[in-house]
């Protein structure tokens, strides 16, 4: 089954030189690591010589040979975050997980690698987790990132984070109200949608807090593939505006206070959304 | 044609060729480690530098892949070249002090003290062997791994290539492990400069800092300044 995945990948993907990168990456994303057997198969499927793969692979650090935890702990030991201290906040997180910068925890829970610089020098030291950023970090509060990535880092906490705030959203064809109170998310009620994908048709749940990325859904679709919105009330698609500024693919458009639009992609896995707040005639 | 200089003389050359054929063929040594006829230049050992340009211009190239270039003025053994490839040299045999390449070369440039921490690899990286693999030998089973201190040539996954063949190709070209190669049985080594039937280079414990397999031996001249 994973080396169809691989299969799809390569299929989709143009292997020409100089791609050999982007196709790794992705198969990092894929796998959280680089599988012998499966850059073996790339091998064998691309022409690339395994020689050049495995160099590739070795030369970068992004890269990794060897399965990581579900979560990546990277600790910086730039220049700046050094002078502060981050060398013993390295030490915290090893003996507080019990292992060493480039090792798993045998729960696979956790992998802490070191990098050299993150560029956020004027936040040091700084430690990223599963990407998010802890600016200032001190050795007292390396417990505290533990503990929260173990409870969750995409919980959205509305009262400390000012960019995070609810919206109301109104079909974009019928203006009846899309959300739905008897089923939060975040805490709040959730927008209420129809999703169709493959002549498969369910409810489709977004966050109503605009920041928030988190969604429920009747049927998971795979990722990188395009769904049709539609409202629950008069049962019409929604109005397709724009272009994903991220994929590209076509947005559908609520809107808030019958007066400006909010639009999201309809690419599963991407995050592309707008809000425009100028008044705009939306034709039927 | 492409005109230029080399220590004072004029010689003219094809469009393509390097600084270090035009040397050659005019007579100039430049001793090159990671240069070899039939692979293509790599730059990698730095042992072929040489100065171009003139007064503030003046710079140091590494003449294996240095294109010549119409008008350039060549200094094979400038003051600062035979500076620079003494230091270079030194490192080398800091690195690798098995090779007996390295170590002709470094006695041959007056290398008499080793001012750096004593290893004892087997590789320089200069990637002949990679280049062996690929461009003669058609198979592209080993390669360069990793990065700044863990780089190292290698099979991927460090096991048994499927496309090797064990032509032995790439120890022949090898430069650093010429002993290893080229004696199966190391206790009949015998040492080019004080044919010492039992040289100590061998075991690494007994080596020390003494260079054996150099014309003059520095290690019998180290052993009489004692």
């Amino acid at each position: 089954m994973e080396n169809n995945n691989l299969m799809t990948l390569l299929e989709k993907t143009d292997m020409a030189k100089g791609r050999l990168i982007s196709v790794l990456e992705k198969i990092q994303t894929m796998y959280g690591y680089l599988p012998e057997d499966v850059l073996r198969t790339l091998s064998d499927k691309t022409g690339h010589s395994l020689v050049d793969i495995y160099g590739v692979a070795t030369f970068y650090r992004a890269f990794s040979l060897k399965p990581r935890g579900k979560h990546l702990v990277l600790v910086c030991l730039g220049t700046a975050c050094h002078v502060r201290g981050a060398r013993k906040i390295a030490e915290e997180f090893q003996q507080l997980l019990g292992i060493n910068a480039g090792e798993t925890t045998p729960d696979k829970e956790f992998t802490i690698e070191t990098v050299n610089c993150l560029g956020a020098c004027a936040l040091g030291p700084t430690v990223v987790v599963d990407g998010h950023y802890f600016s200032h970090v001190t050795v007292k509060k390396v417990r505290g990132i533990i503990n929260k990535t173990l409870e969750g880092l995409d919980t959205i906490d509305i009262k400390t984070d000012k960019r995070i705030f609810p919206v109301k959203v109104c079909c974009s064809v019928c203006r009846q109200s899309l959300l739905d109170s008897s089923y939060l998310i975040d805490g709040y009620p959730s927008i209420h949608l129809n999703r169709a994908y493959n002549g498969k048709r369910g409810w489709f749940r977004l966050s109503s807090l605009y920041g928030s990325f988190n969604s429920a859904s009747e049927f998971e679709i795979s990722p990188d593939s395009l769904y049709s919105l539609y409202c629950p009330h008069c049962k019409k698609e929604l109005l397709e505006v724009s272009q994903c500024p991220e994929c590209n693919a076509p947005m559908a458009s609520m809107l808030i206070k019958n007066e400006c639009t909010i639009e999201v992609c309809t690419r599963s896995g991407c995050r592309g959304h707008m809000m425009n707040l100028n008044q705009i005639n939306i034709t039927e | 044609m492409i005109n230029l200089t080399i220590n004072g003389l004029d010689v003219s050359v094809e469009e393509g060729a390097t600084i270090l054929e035009a040397a050659r063929f005019l007579g100039f040594p430049i001793p090159t480690l990671c240069h070899r006829e039939g692979l293509s230049p790599a730059g990698a050992c730095r042992l072929c530098v040489v100065e171009i340009g003139q007064g503030q211009n003046a710079k140091l190239v590494s003449s294996c892949t240095y294109p010549a270039e119409e008008g350039l003025n060549v200094r094979t053994a400038s003051v600062r070249v035979i500076k620079a490839r003494k230091m270079i040299l030194e490192l080398l045999l800091a690195s690798c002090p098995q090779s007996k390449k390295i170590q002709d070369l470094a006695s041959a440039y007056q290398i008499r003290q080793q001012r750096f921490k004593q290893e004892y690899d087997d590789c320089i990286l200069c990637g002949l062997c990679v280049r062996m693999c690929e461009e003669q030998m058609m198979a592209k089973a080993i390669g360069f791994r990793g990065r700044g201190e863990n780089r190292s040539i290698g099979t991927p996954f460090d096991v048994q290539s499927d496309v090797c063949r064990f032509c032995g190709g790439c120890m022949y070209i090898c430069p650093a492990c010429q002993l290893r190669c080229t004696y199966s049985e190391p206790e009949k080594a015998i040492c080019g400069g004080c044919a010492n039937l039992s040289p100590p280079c061998i075991e690494k414990e007994q080596y020390d800092d003494m260079m054996c397999y150099m014309k003059p031996c520095v290690a019998c001249e180290i052993v009489k300044d004692k």
